[in-house]
């Protein structure tokens, strides 16, 4: 589903070049569940805004259903996201100035559907994320544990294959750090690719795959280890 | 996306962000108002003159004795005076087909009396065609009777005002008024009308121009109103005058003839310019405003550059995030406008209230082009930011908290 072939992202610092990713190929299949851990730096972010799309690679392949990414225009790129990937981000990101139905509505709005389906999505999502009492609230109404709520609702709106979280209980307590992960996870369980970028290892140890990462490169990847030994019943 | 989406959206977040808002509104409304109010004012000017001159009569050709160009050729030898324009003069005018009536006219001054009262009045000598060639209206009685005009007639009619002044509330019809050393029997009285061009026809007394012209002792003209048959027919009018008077006068064009369109048209053309001035002066505060609009939608992409990074996470395209913040120029310079056209419309509403007197009409054209620049200056102004808004590079734009 997902594959990133000897993949490079360099920014310039002064003189010098800093590789946020070093030559990085990675093969994701269809309802994995993954998460990314290491130390700020890196690259874990910038692997998660290649993987959805927010970021090019300067060397590499991403191939996304059969797709090289990066053979498409910004504006088809725009569409790839718009269909394909949602983002949960550590401070949610919700429009302040939208009620928590129009923010999970903007995806809807965006791909130009009618009014009258997009009402019934949200009812829909609003009841899956138990937020229908909360519907009409604006983001500074809402708890931390609702925003990502809402978040989430905004990411899943237009069912997409892949989830990028970037540290989605960062700003969380722990109990509704919690329930945003078990959300997540039950999405995963629908068969959607979750990937979760994480300092936190008692999160990072949840899912079935680990990927660790230093200075730009994958360090571990715990799919190597699955596939010479089999434990998945092992946590 | 829809275009209903893109305008709420955008609405909500005009409203969303009330101070700049309320700023964008008022620069443009003030830029707008002042487009309008100033080229009524200017369109104002253009029609009182306008009207002004169109009170004198229409299809009016003016002939003044002497000359106002010069020609080559040698200094005359003698001393060369004008010869004087005669009513004869202006009875031989009368054969042109292209003219329709004339009014000579004889002017001078002299105390009128009734009674003990005495004044000293304006006296205009000319012939029953006056009537008609500067449209005037009778109060009271009946205009001179039309006879020869060469004949003296003991007859006058009075300008509203002095009939007011000698006889006050009393009849004058069939009085004698004593005009200089003579008498003259009241027919009539004018009926009240404005000045124009500076001569009040209420503070005069019209007598036959024959009348006249031994009253005061001359055989020369003040000057001759010819009304021309049609508004086509005032070149030929022109040209058989000058030589009618040519003929009559040895060759010599010793007369000047003004044409009322001549007038009204270079008036037309300074006051154009002076509106269209004044528009160009109004317009500058359209742009000023249109640069404030561009500083507040750039502080706005800015503000939001967050808001702008996860709509492109959601899969906006670049596009779609140009027409939202262009949209929102331009709804904000639309209704900017639109403030503007009331603030004019209640402006130029207390003007006429305070000067009634004075035309002052609000020109479609300039509503038009008010409300037409402000659009162009939402979206000139509007499309810098809003390019810069979608070229914002998402990653950097969500990094920020």
């Amino acid at each position: 589903m997902i594959r990133l072939d000897s993949i490079e992202r360099v920014f310039q610092v002064g003189n010098e070049n800093v590789y946020a990713l070093n030559n990085v190929s990675l093969k994701i299949s269809q309802g994995e569940y993954i998460t990314i851990m290491g130390p700020s730096g890196s690259g874990k972010s910038t692997l998660l805004n290649i993987i959805g799309l927010l970021d090019r690679p300067n060397k590499g392949f991403y191939i996304l259903d059969d797709v090289n990414t990066t053979d498409l225009s910004d504006e088809q790129q725009a569409l790839v996201r718009r269909h394909k990937i949602g983002f949960v981000f550590q401070f949610f990101h919700l429009v302040p100035r939208l009620t928590a139905s129009e923010n999970i509505e903007l995806p809807l709005i965006l791909a130009g559907m009618k009014p009258e389906k997009r009402k019934d999505r949200i009812k829909l999502a609003l009841e899956d994320f138990r937020l229908a009492d909360r519907a009409k609230h604006r983001p500074d109404q809402l708890s931390g544990g609702q925003r990502q709520r809402v978040a989430i609702a905004r990411a899943t709106i237009m069912e997409p294959q892949v989830v990028l979280a970037d540290e989605p209980t960062g700003n969380l307590d722990r109990a509704s750090g919690k329930e945003v992960i078990e959300i997540l996870e039950k999405l995963n369980k629908k068969g959607i690719i979750l990937i979760l970028v994480t300092h936190d290892p008692d999160l990072g140890n949840r899912a079935v795959r680990k990927i660790s990462m230093v200075d730009g490169k994958i360090l571990d990847d715990t799919l190597a280890l699955e596939s010479s030994k089999y434990r998945l019943s092992d946590k | 996306m829809k275009a209903e989406d893109i305008l709420n959206f955008s609405i909500r977040a005009s409203t969303g962000y009330k101070f700049r808002t309320i700023l964008i509104l008022i620069a443009m409304a003030i830029g707008v108002a002042s487009v309008v109010v100033l080229t009524s004012l200017g369109e104002g000017a253009r029609q009182y003159v306008t009207s002004q001159f169109s009170s004198l009569g229409t299809n009016l050709l003016i002939v003044l004795p002497g000359r106002s160009e010069t020609t080559g050729g040698p200094p005359p030898l003698l001393g060369e005076t004008p010869r004087d324009l005669t009513l004869d003069d202006a009875i031989a005018l009368k054969r042109s087909s292209a003219i329709r009536l004339i009014s000579p006219i004889s002017v001078g001054s002299a105390p009128v009396s009734w009674k003990q009262l005495e004044r000293e009045v304006i006296i205009l000598g000319s012939t029953p065609e006056i009537y008609e060639v500067r449209h005037l209206s009778m109060s009271l009685g009946r205009f001179l009777p039309s006879s020869d005009p060469r004949r003296e007639e003991a007859l006058c009619v009075l300008g509203n005002k002095v009939k007011k002044e000698l006889f006050a509330n009393q009849s004058p019809l069939g009085e004698w008024v004593r005009i200089g050393d003579r008498r003259f029997r009241v027919t009539g009285v004018l009926a009240k009308k404005g000045q124009s061009l500076g001569f009040d026809m209420s503070d005069v007394v019209i007598i036959p121009v024959a009348s006249a012209q031994s009253l005061f002792n001359t055989a020369s003209l003040f000057r001759v109103l010819v009304q021309a048959s049609s508004r086509e027919a005032i070149p030929r009018a022109r040209e058989a005058i000058l030589k009618t008077i040519r003929e009559r006068h040895d060759g010599e064009d010793d007369i000047t003839i003004i044409t009322q369109d001549a007038i009204l048209s270079t008036f037309d053309r300074i006051l154009n310019a002076l509106t269209l001035t004044v528009a160009g002066i109004a317009a500058i505060s359209l742009t000023v405003a249109g640069i404030l609009i561009m500083n507040v939608m750039l502080i706005a992409v800015s503000q939001r550059t967050t808001e702008i990074g996860l709509i492109k996470a959601l899969g906006a395209t670049r596009r779609q995030i140009m027409h939202l913040f262009l949209a929102e120029s331009i709804i904000l310079s639309i209704t900017g406008a639109f403030l503007g056209l009331i603030i004019a419309f209640t402006g130029v509403l207390l003007l006429t209230r305070i000067f009634p007197n004075f035309p002052i009409l609000i020109p479609s054209w300039a509503v038009a082009t008010a409300v037409g620049v402000s659009l162009l200056t939402g979206l000139v102004f509007g499309v810098f930011p809003a390019r810069r808004a979608a070229k914002l590079d998402p990653v950097q734009a969500l990094s920020r908290r």
